[in-house]
């Protein structure tokens, strides 16, 4: 441990070890686990999050980093956008760099980290939507266990999660597809934006399936299962062909028809519905033009 | 306050923090506790860039930034990026070129081409606008400080094929 020190009874951990992660979370009441802070100093310095203990994880060594086993890729959780979209990862899973370079600014990806944003489980975080596409499992740990869920299981509601006290995200878990991805996300300009609608299309050859993941339009991840089982026997997945223009179109307006949305201040339901059909068409017709191209 | 203190890396010289609230974040830090008034704050939630400091080579919103998870890291301020009294080339370009107004952004500014500079260093006008995409400006409508940017680039290309 690097230090832990004591701020009028508030101890700051910087956690160096898993272990050491594990053992300070493992007291009552439960300390705030801290990564890049880009979600949680942002209520901190508002004032709305009381501060009590806190467990620093972005030091943690099975947290930073990611490796590839095979077509499995296992990515710590402390590792930041910044590296997600500056790396090979760009090849081995382009629908999720597509979406880390879209978060915040330069400032934001340089620390926010993959986990936290998962953990905050907001409706809008960016890598949900490509996540659920994925089939993402997350690692879960705490000091007197170790169990694994599926990120759909794991975000139960707008920012509620499955997480229990003592526990933290140590790593997620995707699959390497055989084929083109997309992630399209609108917002009112074109940096620093939180979503009003996103989507990820994945295809893989291996399965013969696309995979369409949606954000901003649900309080959990969602999937358009309508949708894929609708396009995924239309396309000749040995190359050639593509759908022809109606079966694409019907296939936005099953997208569309997944989505559930909100009114609120980014946007209104009615807008977020018309968007993700647009994504949806633009998206399919991206994967589809590449996987015919090779 | 805290009975108990702790040592950020400041512009190359460790500084002692030796009272500070829970949950501070590195740029109160920096301006109340530690005299580095170049870091300017304006919201407090990572929307703006004016408190950008480089930690490990890194831009980074120093408002958001808890300041204890970076002990042991290198943090440069706006006051670490020129020798004494002088100033950088990033921030005479700035100067010349008319891309300081108020001068509330212009520290971050100076931070985020900085950094930006030191890993690119003949970067186009799309990356120059992503690296600056975090620090808002409403006074110079950006042209200038683009224009900033080239400067630099262009007097660094120079005195690169005198030496
Ligand atoms: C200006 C600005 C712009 C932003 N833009 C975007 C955007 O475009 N898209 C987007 O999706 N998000 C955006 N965000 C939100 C934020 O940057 C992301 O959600 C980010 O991924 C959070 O990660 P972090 O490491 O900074 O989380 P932290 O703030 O450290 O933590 C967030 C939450 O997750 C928990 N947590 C963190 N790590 C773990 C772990 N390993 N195990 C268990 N719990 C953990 C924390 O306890 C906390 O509850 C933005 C934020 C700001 C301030
Ligand atoms: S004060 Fe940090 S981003 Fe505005
Ligand atoms: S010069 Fe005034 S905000 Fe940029």
């Amino acid at each position: 441990m690097l230090n832990g020190r004591q701020h009028g009874g508030v101890s700051v951990t910087i956690a160096t070890s898993l272990e050491d992660a594990c053992a300070a979370l493992a007291v009552e009441p439960c300390p705030l686990v801290l990564s890049g802070g880009t979600d949680l100093m942002v209520e901190v310095n508002r004032g709305s999050r009381r501060v009590g203990d806190i467990v620093v994880v972005n030091r943690v060594p099975e947290l930073v980093g990611w490796r590839r086993k095979g077509d499995q890729l296992r990515l710590g959780a402390a590792v930041t956008f910044a590296e997600i979209c500056g790396s090979e990862l760009e090849s081995l899973v382009p629908a999720l760099a597509q979406a880390a370079r879209t978060v915040g600014s330069p400032q934001i990806r340089n620390v926010a980290t993959l986990g936290g944003n998962i953990a905050t489980a907001s409706p809008a975080g960016d890598s949900i939507p490509v996540l659920a596409a994925l089939d993402a499992v997350l690692e879960l740990r705490s000091a007197e266990a170790t169990r694994e869920v599926s990120l759909r299981d794991f975000i139960t509601g707008v920012k509620q999660t499955c997480l229990l006290p003592g526990e933290l995200i140590e790593a997620v878990r995707v699959p390497v597809l055989d084929g083109p991805q997309e992630f399209c996300k609108v917002g009112t300009r074109n940096a620093m934006v939180i979503s009003v609608a996103s989507l990820a299309i994945l295809a893989n050859r291996g399965s013969r399936r696309i995979t369409v993941g949606l954000g901003s339009v649900s309080p959990a991840p969602l999937r358009a299962s309508d949708a894929e089982d609708h396009i995924s026997p239309h396309i000749n997945w040995d190359g050639g062909a593509i759908p022809d223009e109606a079966t694409i179109a019907h296939f936005a307006r099953l997208v569309a028809g997944a989505a559930n949305p909100i009114d609120d201040h980014r946007s209104s339901a009615l807008y977020r519905t018309h968007a993700i059909r647009v994504l949806a068409r633009r998206a399919l017709s991206r994967v589809l033009g590449r996987l015919s191209a090779t | 306050m805290s009975a108990d203190t702790y040592s950020l890396k400041v512009n190359g010289t460790d500084r002692q923090v030796t009272e500070s609230l829970p949950g501070e974040s590195l740029l109160r830090v920096l301006r109340e506790r530690l005299g580095f008034h170049g870091s300017k704050n304006a919201c407090e939630e990572g929307e703006c860039g004016s408190c950008t400091v480089v930690v490990n080579g890194q831009t980074v919103c120093s408002c958001l930034v808890l300041a204890e998870s970076v002990t042991g890291y290198e943090i440069t301020t706006i006051e670490g990026v020129a020798d004494d009294d002088g100033l950088s080339d990033v921030q005479q370009a700035f100067i010349d070129t008319g891309a300081v107004q108020c001068g509330f952004c212009t520290p971050g500014l100076v931070m985020s081409v900085g950094a930006l500079l030191d890993s690119v260093p003949d970067p186009d006008e799309l990356a120059v606008r992503e690296a600056i995409s975090g620090n808002l400006c409403r006074c110079t409508g950006y042209g200038r400080i683009i224009e900033a940017v080239s400067q630099t680039v262009d007097g660094r290309r120079d005195d690169g094929s005198r030496s």
